[in-house]
């Protein structure tokens, strides 16, 4: 949720049982602003918080001007002092998908992964066992990363393209009509697209290419991983995933209030398919 | 007339700036305009021409100077298009001035003289517009400005025969009389190829399709009236979107005073069930002060208190959302007779959520419904007895005996009583604060079982079957409620000693020391110190009573045979001699500590300046948070309920920590 509107985005995504506490809230409206100016940042959001067993991890966001770009992480335990992350690569991702469980809440904690190697010696090959230490700060940064790339969404003409390349904010998004609140094809992953160029001619000659280039939540998988909901009488659209459960996106229909945040123990919902 | 030396004074003067008031417009231009003057070929008609065209031009306040410059220039680059040969080309310094001088048409004059004026501002190098301007002109054929030149030859062509084509929207603002072009005589040569051009481009920009009646011509005339109107910052970059918007406005007029829009309907309906909670909490204030008076204590309890204690942990429903669930939960408790009631907290679900209340009915109020529930079960039970025996004689009469199975299915364990046990309270819910609650069924120990072995999230309708393996027995507010007694049962704490056993210990021998069930609060608590409370669990006790494998919170040998059974059973009794040992299960008693060792509930405790929260790590999201507030002074110390709100739609019954 962009920390412009920090306190009605968090009121209106309030719905999931998970906010902040008033104290949380006010140190995190100070210290964003001065993380916008320090970093530079063209639009900073608040990403949310993955609960730890001792603490927890405040998420943040900064975003340079072209909306599509790689945004920069930064994390906080107290909400006051921000710490910037490393953008996270495909080898951290590989390594921390062998941890479980929660998160302890100390980023320089270290998990132990044992690990079967098979190492030659001369003639010998035999197999060691070998202890991998995983730092909680590289699971945080792949967690964050993997779930900006599944879940993390805006509703379809909220940022355009422009001919010449970068994506901008499209100050002229009025909202989503009612009618097309509730369907999943309004709303967009925040990533870049993946499976724009697998759609048929025909189905492309509908888009348009300056709001439709990005993919839609439609053809998500598993199907049914997303639950709509109209909450406060119907005034308000809320998303939420199933598959990384604790993410909520909500938009209220004909403004221009839109926005996610991530409030969970950061564990993917692996069981999804046996729950629907 | 021919070639006329190019202008040969440029005052020097600084020109204002572009954003300056009319008066000062008028000013400039008067000052431009002498230079003029002193031009001999100009003679004096130019100074007063140019002094009452002052004033009729700074009339055109509303327009911009952007675009009252462009005007002109496009009048003259029509001029120079259209004109005849005597019109040198524009970049060959501004012969235009001199235009006036074949004609006798004072009129004329006057628009020239506002084209001079106006090129003499743009000579000073002001604008970029300028650049712009100089860019784009040199196309003739492709000009951006085609509307206005359009609209311009609209003046010249027709206005020496059926008068100007003049657009009748008071909004259009480059209606020609406001700038007083001339009307011609027929002075005007005819450039007959081109006209005829520029005419077809206007009849194909006029044309309409079956499919709509908006031509391309007024789309275009509306969007630049819009952009016009709107200013946008950068209109360049939301060009798409404007496009877009005012194809759609056309066609989607405002709302109509007499209908609503549909679409909004649903919400119009939730917008009055609302209200109607508000109006009859309201009721009146004569009617609140009466009430008060009457009323010593209501049912329901201080959800906003309780609400704001748990934002200060961070947990919780916003504060409207708070107050609407108050305003339902009295409704509920004037609907229901009820004696104490609490909320427990929001389930979410797929299609739907849940707001589930915690209730205890009045003594001997329940009786009634519970009493038609079992009497259909019962009923049920009946007929399957007697459809056993009559199948087994069926099977006497034949020939070959088929053999007999040997299975029998478990006994099924029978449900606690209400107000006791796992059905010590009832529950009541309902999706949104305004609709009608719902009353949850007592929920079965066979549920509870098969509950711990499931995982599945809820839809949000009550009736919804749970497909499933093991298949479950009953449907999502079976579940629901089975899910509602293992989250209460597990997660609900409170710090030792706030609770105390009632005084009664006659029936400790006869429940088999399993537990006590009852407790009250107790009046001499003083609370322990913050930290103590967080150092260790030893502090935090559960209150509710557990649920044992076998889903009661009591035991039942299940082999103890009613009448019924033992009427059946005669003849298999003997092969059965062998009954399993089933062990008395015995859980933990109330109002002790579940070492971690027995049970896993870790919690997490996070001491906060004035309220301690403790969170459940089975239930992370959200659930299981108890509440302490410790005024050190004072001497209450009010103490918040376990909230269950469970975010999770689960019951995870893994162990916390490990991996896998």
């Amino acid at each position: 949720m962009d920390a412009d509107s920090l306190l009605l985005s968090l009121e209106l995504a309030s719905g999931s049982g998970q906010g902040l506490s008033p104290d949380r809230r006010a140190s995190l409206l100070t210290s964003l602003m001065l993380v916008k100016r320090d970093y530079r940042y063209d639009r900073v959001l608040f990403w949310g918080r993955i609960l730890g067993l001792v603490a927890d991890y405040y998420i943040a966001q900064g975003l340079s001007e072209d909306q599509l770009a790689q945004r920069k992480t930064l994390y906080s335990l107290n909400c006051t002092e921000w710490s910037l992350l490393p953008p996270a690569t495909e080898e951290m991702v590989a390594q921390s998908s062998v941890v479980k469980g929660r998160f302890m809440g100390d980023p320089s904690y270290e998990y132990e992964h044992t690990e079967l190697q098979k190492v030659n010696e001369g003639d010998k090959v035999f197999e060691e066992e070998i202890v991998v230490q995983i730092k909680e700060e590289t699971r945080l940064v792949s967690v964050i990363d993997q779930i900006d790339k599944a879940v993390a969404i805006i509703p379809r003409g909220a940022l355009f393209k422009t001919p010449f390349g970068p994506t901008h904010v499209n100050r002229t998004f009025e909202g989503l009509s009612l009618s097309e609140a509730k369907k999943l094809s309004s709303y967009f992953h925040f990533r870049e697209p993946v499976e724009l160029k697998n759609k048929t001619l025909l189905e492309k000659a509908d888009l348009d290419p300056s709001l439709d280039f990005m993919d839609s939540l439609e053809h998500d998988i598993p199907k049914g991983s997303w639950s709509i909901q109209m909450e406060r009488g119907n005034a308000l659209v809320v998303l939420r995933s199933l598959l990384w459960p604790g993410l909520t996106f909500y938009h209220a229909p004909r403004t221009k209030h839109y926005g996610y945040i991530y409030v969970g123990t950061g564990e993917k919902n692996m069981d999804l398919p046996f729950m629907l | 007339m021919g070639d006329l030396p190019p202008y040969p004074e440029r005052p020097p003067q600084q020109p204002p700036d572009r954003r300056t008031s009319q008066a000062s417009q008028r000013q400039y231009s008067r000052d431009q305009v002498q230079p003029l003057a002193a031009d001999p070929e100009e003679g004096q008609q130019i100074a007063p021409d140019a002094q009452r065209n002052a004033p009729g031009w700074s009339q055109r306040g509303s327009l911009s100077q952007q675009e009252s410059l462009l005007m002109p220039r496009a009048f003259q680059a029509e001029e120079a298009r259209i004109g005849s040969m005597e019109y040198p080309s524009m970049n060959t310094g501004f012969p235009l001035e001199f235009q006036p001088q074949p004609y006798s048409d004072e009129s004329r004059i006057q628009a020239a003289e506002v084209t001079t004026s106006l090129m003499q501002r743009l000579q000073q190098g002001q604008s970029s517009l300028f650049q712009q301007l100089d860019s784009t002109f040199p196309e003739p054929p492709v000009n951006p400005l085609d509307p206005f030149n359009l609209y311009q030859t609209d003046q010249f062509s027709e206005g020496a025969q059926h008068g100007p084509y003049i657009r009748d929207d008071p909004a259009l603002q480059f209606s020609p009389s406001e700038l007083g072009f001339p009307h011609y005589s027929a002075e005007v040569p005819e450039p007959e190829p081109l006209e005829l051009a520029v005419q077809n481009a206007k009849a194909y920009l006029l044309q309409t399709s079956i499919s709509c009646d908006l031509s391309l011509y007024e789309h275009l005339v509306n969007l630049l009236t819009k952009i016009l109107n709107q200013r946008p910052e950068d209109p360049l970059s939301v060009l798409e979107s404007l496009n877009r918007t005012t194809q759609w406005e056309w066609f989607h007029p405002k709302l109509d005073t007499l209908r609503d829009e549909p679409e909004m309907q649903p919400t119009y309906e939730m917008a009055e069930k609302q209200k109607a909670l508000f109006t009859r909490s309201g009721g009146g204030a004569e009617g609140e002060q009466e009430m008060e008076e009457e009323v010593g204590e209501t049912p329901v309890p201080n959800i906003m208190e309780t609400a704001f204690y748990f934002e200060q942990a961070g947990v919780g429903l916003s504060s409207d959302e708070s107050f609407r669930i108050f305003l339902a939960m009295k409704q509920l408790a004037e609907q229901q007779p009820i004696h104490t009631c609490r909320f427990w907290g929001k389930i979410l679900g797929m299609n739907r959520s849940y707001l589930v209340a915690e209730v205890e009915f009045r003594e001997g109020e329940e009786e009634a419904e519970e009493e038609e529930v079992e009497e259909m079960t019962e009923g049920g039970e009946v007929m399957e007895a007697h459809g056993e025996e009559e199948g087994e004689e069926d099977e006497e009469k034949t020939v070959d005996i088929i053999p007999k199975p040997v299975w029998k299915p478990p006994p099924v364990i029978p449900k606690e009583e209400s107000r006791s046990g796992a059905n010590k309270y009832l529950y009541f819910v309902c999706n949104e604060p305004g609709l009608p609650w719902t009353r949850l069924p007592h929920v079965t120990p066979a549920q509870i079982v098969n509950a711990r072995k499931i995982k599945k999230f809820f839809t949000g309708y009550l009736d919804a079957p749970v497909v499933s393996y093991p298949p479950f027995p009953g449907n999502e507010a079976n579940y629901l409620r089975a899910q509602i007694a293992r989250i209460s049962a597990a997660t609900q704490v409170s710090p030792l000693g706030f609770y105390q056993f009632s005084e009664e210990e006659g029936d400790e021998e006869e429940e088999g020391g399993a537990g006590r069930d009852s407790y009250e609060e107790n009046p001499d608590f003083e609370g322990i110190p913050v930290l103590e409370l967080v150092d260790s669990m030893a502090n935090w006790v559960h209150h509710t009573q557990h649920i044992l494998p076998q889903g009661r919170c009591t035991w039942v040998n299940p082999l103890q045979k009613t009448e019924e059974e033992e009427d059946l059973g005669e003849e298999e009794e003997k092969a059965d001699e062998g009954p399993e040992e089933v062990e008395q299960e015995v859980g933990p008693p109330l109002l002790t500590n579940h070492a971690p060792g027995t049970l896993d509930h870790p919690a997490v405790l996070q001491p906060l300046p004035a309220v301690l929260s403790g969170r459940c790590a089975l239930q992370p999201l959200a659930g299981g948070l108890c509440l302490c507030q410790r005024a050190k002074v004072g001497n209450t110390s009010p103490l918040g309920w376990v909230l269950v709100m469970s975010h999770d739609e689960s019951m995870e019954n893994q162990r916390v920590g490990g991996t896998g």
